[in-house]
């Protein structure tokens, strides 16, 4: 997918430790990883480091399949996903070697190391096969996404045309790499030749800036959860004039965020990019012109170059008319292949011919542009009468700004959870005045902290406990 | 409640420690001060003396001790 060899002495990636590699090194890693692994699946704990970038980068360019984890995932799910993969190999960052102790040691470069398990290869692994991820949900489902090599390189192509990169880019992480959104960042960026800046310092942490200010940083990507928090950082105030472009995925802004962040871009001459997609399309299926940011604040966008999108109503009819909302499928060479459950899945080719329903509500507007309304699957019936728990979300966050929280529960039975003790009956009868629903069939809960996974998305399936 | 008392109780409200946990604590020393728990940390102090903090006093309010000093600078007396 990449060309590391016409890039040569150039940096590829650097870290916050000072540790840099060069396209040549990566070339160079490619050749280790072929010779050594083959047609293998390796189970690769990630982190934003030299060791992690190279050989994520190096095993995808060998045809090596690595599985992205997060460096902290639960060790009881790591166990069940190997059991459930048997990969023939693992990558692991040395001081997370010990965790391993049973697995030989084969190869050591840049602070990571590769260990072999015990079995023989298996040879099944499907030729399209590129990359495995699981879904952004931590269920502790062991369900993962199979991305091709053309998934890839489609959705690689798309973004680097539709951002505009070049080699001048210096993009600093904020978001892992097992993550989708972060994932896209770094093959965009190797593709066109740019310096990645790698570093898993939280944005809040002194370290993260002097590195963003030190390496010069034009770039960062960022979930809802990331914006809000730079905006409670007094990002307006700061003085970061390397930093040309910000891109939003991994959620939907509110309203006000979005514009605020627009409005931020465009008095000081940046690029705010809001994205939108799932780990199911690689990773990008539309985005919202930078030049629109501001006039369409709101919006998820058009389609990417290369894609398309169609909206469904109830019935299955393709809905023509604007401002109707219905379910949103997307069309292109970046839908993935399908899920795997087992290893066994790991043998098999593409199961969506280039079509995902997405499972978001949407509308488009006049002019074509679209809006996220909610998830197909996150509603109620209350007395009979569906509600939808996002827009329900939504409304307390236009209403309560300063708290965060998140909405779930069964028929007749709406929670609200927010982490404001303050507000709880407030919000309760806020929502069932302005839903129609009656007070008794509302319940709000404090939580010190929504949960949340590493990208910042809601963990519905942990609220649960509060109400069965 | 003295400005000493108030500022324990934002430890303890935004991070859910129990008060003689407070003194000595450190960012990332415990689950509950990761950066979401900051963000909190920042927004319960702020609070409690009403005052806005600066970006710079943001990033370096990484201990309990640190904060108390960082304040001075908003003339908040710990």
């Amino acid at each position: 997918m990449w060309r590391f060899s016409e890039y040569g002495e150039k940096t590829a990636a650097v870290d916050d430790a000072g540790n840099r590699i060069t396209y040549k090194e990566l070339e160079h890693m490619v050749s280790g990883f072929a010779g050594i692994c083959g047609r293998t699946l390796v189970f690769h704990l990630c982190s934003n480091t030299i060791g992690s970038l190279a050989g994520y980068a190096a095993m995808l360019q060998a045809g090596v399949v690595p599985v992205m984890l997060a460096e902290d995932i639960d060790r009881e799910l790591l166990d069940r996903l190997i059991h459930v993969y048997q990969p023939e190999y693992v990558w692991v960052s040395r001081h997370k070697r010990a965790d391993f102790s049973d697995l030989a040691e084969v190869f050591s470069r840049y602070g990571y190391v590769l260990l072999k398990s015990d079995g023989a290869s298996k040879e099944d692994l499907h030729d399209e096969l590129a990359l495995l991820l699981t879904t952004s949900g931590s269920t502790g489902s062991p369900k993962l996404v199979r991305q091709s090599y053309q998934n890839l390189k489609a959705n690689t192509e798309s973004i680097v045309q539709y951002l505009e990169l070049e080699a001048g880019e210096r993009p600093i992480t904020t978001l892992p790499m097992n993550y989708t959104y972060g994932l896209s960042i770094i093959n965009t960026h190797l593709y066109v030749g740019a310096s990645m800046l790698l570093t898993d310092k939280a944005i809040m942490s002194r370290g993260f800036w002097e590195f963003l200010h030190k390496e010069r940083a034009t770039s960062f990507g960022g979930v809802p959860y990331t914006y809000e928090m730079l905006k409670k950082l007094r990002f307006f105030h700061m003085d970061i004039p390397s930093i040309r472009t910000m891109t939003q995925a991994g959620g939907k802004l509110t309203p006000e965020l979005h514009r605020e962040f627009a409005q931020f871009a465009q008095e000081t001459n940046r690029k705010f990019v809001v994205m939108y997609g799932q780990t199911e399309a690689t990773a990008r299926m539309a985005y919202l012109p930078s030049e629109q940011a501001l006039s369409k604040y709101g919006s998820m966008g058009i389609a990417i170059p290369g894609g398309r999108f169609e909206l469904f109503d109830a019935k299955g009819n393709v809905i023509q008319d604007a401002d109707t909302v219905g379910e949103l499928v997307y069309y292109g060479e970046n839908v993935t292949l399908g899920y795997a459950q087992t290893r066994s899945d790991l043998k098999l080719g593409d199961e969506r011919g280039g079509m995902l329903v997405t499972g978001d509500m949407a509308k488009r507007d006049e002019d074509g542009y679209y809006y996220i309304v909610g998830r197909k699957k996150r509603f109620l019936k209350m007395y009979g009468k569906r509600v939808n728990l996002d827009e329900i979300e939504r409304m307390l966050k236009d209403k309560y700004a300063d708290a965060d929280c998140a909405c779930a529960g069964t028929d007749d039975h709406m929670y609200l959870f927010l982490d404001d003790p303050g507000i709880l009956e407030e919000a309760r009868d806020y929502i069932a005045q302005k839903t129609h629903i009656h007070i008794t069939a509302v319940y709000a809960v404090y939580l010190k902290e929504i949960p949340k996974n590493n990208a910042g998305k809601t963990l519905y399936a942990h609220l649960q406990d509060y109400y069965e | 409640m003295s400005n000493k008392e108030k500022y324990i109780q934002a430890f303890v409200e935004a991070l859910e420690i129990k008060e003689d946990q407070a003194e000595g604590l450190e960012y990332q020393s415990i689950p509950q001060w990761d950066s979401v728990g900051h963000m909190g940390l920042v927004a319960a102090v702020e609070d409690a003396f009403d005052i806005m903090m600066d970006t710079d006093d943001i990033i370096d309010f990484s201990s309990y001790e640190k904060g108390i000093e960082l304040l001075r600078k908003y003339d908040v007396e710990i």
